[in-house]
């Protein structure tokens, strides 16, 4: 029963498996997207207060949702690298930081387009957005840090350490922030109505977060894929996949 | 062989003879901590209220660039001269050495902040009811700035120009420390109890002692390969 597990430690043997996975999680983040942008942005009723502006949750709110999930993902897969030695766990840790800080940072700039019309500003410390910054120079302390050592053995290790140090770290900076905007509470700003959404309008969200789970786990297998490429790229398998005879 | 305590004390020992034989670089993060606040009343106002009412968060937050700046001392130069190699190939668990490098280096730099921190708060006419948090605080959170600070420091130690990076992997972990020692200092300057602050950041220091050391080991294990 284990054998798949010890499977996931051939790159090769992912490689090809992952191959096959590609077209159906393309088509699946293509359906879904489309679906629910167009559910979203021309079907779905007006919000009563904040008009049209309040569409961009569509994006905005899976976006979030992955942000952090992503760095989850991210921790984990350092820490089976670091428990099991498993090559394509540190691979996959590798490949999903930047989609993560893209993520995290579609989330900020969607917040800051939104508020401009909500709130009208583009930019307020408020206690999620502040979160959402830390969680970007997490993201790209990480990023940093891979790019600076020479082999991408050391890098993975290195970043693993780091991401997991940064998991313990979150769940504290997270409720410290939360704490920090109740003290500092301004009162002219107020999230309303983000529990009691309309289903029509709650439908279309969530097929577009169904649509970004997807399009994440393509995007992070098309990564991991690349990532293996450059590192077995002294591997006979990879030159023939590179010249085929 | 030497035993676990002896080793634990002679590394200890020795960090500090090494800092006291280099008494100038002692000085340099305090007098980096004292330029920093300096520059606050020239470039925002000179006004004691002002002052007064930024007191906490300035002070914090140069003393947390002050120990951030003295970080790349922690493993740098017992890299450079081979006998952090040694220290690793010793038979005692290297998370208890690296525990006793971050004492000694917090014994240098972090208490000297600490313990001049109460001057800086004069020149910015912090209130006098801020004066006790500031320092307890302070001296809890340095300790958590070493100790995460040594994370950062071992993964970065063989690089070249590691300390932008350092303070980049860093940084965003001590927002917690600096929101709480922070906002203990500002409510015992509003009147209010500051003990429930207080006993959480004593939580962070504490669980980060737990973590730090061992996370610090393995990432000196990474990072020398680097």
């Amino acid at each position: 029963m284990w054998q798949w597990f010890h499977k996931l430690g051939s790159p090769r043997w992912f490689y090809h498996i992952s191959g096959k996975f590609l077209p159906w999680l393309a088509l699946a983040s293509v359906v879904l997207i489309v679906t629910g942008v167009v559910w979203g942005l021309a079907f779905a009723p007006q919000d009563a207060r904040q008009g049209n502006s309040f569409r961009i949750i569509y994006i905005h709110v899976p976006a979030s949702f992955l942000a952090l999930a992503g760095y989850y993902v991210m921790a984990a897969a350092g820490a089976v690298g670091m428990i099991w030695k498993m090559k394509l766990a540190d691979m996959v840790m590798v490949a999903a930081a930047p989609l993560g800080a893209a993520l995290t940072f579609i989330a900020l700039f969607t917040g800051a387009v939104w508020g401009k019309p909500t709130w009208g500003t583009y930019w307020i410390w408020d206690a999620r957005i502040t979160s959402m910054l830390v969680l970007l120079f997490l993201y790209i302390g990480i990023i940093a840090l891979s790019r600076s050592f020479s082999t991408r053995e050391t890098s993975a290790r290195a970043c693993a350490i780091l991401a997991l140090v940064g998991t313990v770290n979150i769940p504290i900076i997270y409720k410290s922030v939360d704490w920090w905007y109740t003290l500092h509470q301004p009162a002219t700003i107020k999230m309303t109505g983000a529990p009691s959404m309309h289903p029509d309008m709650f439908k279309p969200l969530l097929v577009m977060i169904l649509g970004f789970y997807c399009f994440y786990a393509l995007v992070l297998l098309l990564n991991t894929r690349t990532e293996i490429l450059l590192r077995e790229s002294r591997t006979t398998w990879v030159k023939e996949l590179a010249e085929p005879k | 062989m030497t035993t676990l305590s002896g080793a634990f004390f002679g590394v200890i020992h020795r960090d500090l003879s090494i800092a006291m034989r280099h008494r100038g670089d002692l000085l340099n993060p305090l007098f980096f901590f004292l330029i920093v606040v300096t520059l606050v009343p020239l470039g925002i106002s000179p006004e004691p209220a002002r002052l007064a009412a930024m007191a906490p968060g300035m002070i914090w937050i140069s003393a947390l660039l002050a120990t951030l700046l003295a970080l790349d001392n922690l493993f740098q130069a017992d890299f450079a001269d081979g006998s952090l190699v040694h220290l690793m190939l010793s038979p005692q668990p290297l998370w208890l050495l690296v525990l006793a490098k971050i004492i000694a280096h917090w014994l240098v730099t972090g208490l000297p902040v600490v313990l001049f921190s109460p001057l800086l708060g004069l020149m910015l006419s912090l209130p006098e009811a801020g004066f006790l948090p500031l320092l307890l605080g302070l001296t809890l959170g340095t300790a958590v700035f070493s100790l995460l600070g040594a994370v950062g420091a071992a993964l970065t130690v063989a690089l070249h120009k590691g300390s932008v990076l350092l303070s980049l992997l860093v940084m965003p972990l001590y927002v917690p420390v600096l929101i709480f020692g922070t906002s203990a200092v500002q409510r015992a300057v509003d009147g209010m109890s500051y003990g429930g602050v207080m006993a959480m950041l004593a939580a962070a220091s504490a669980f980060t002692l737990l973590i730090a050391p061992f996370a610090a080991a393995g990432a000196l294990k990474v990072g020398i390969n680097g």
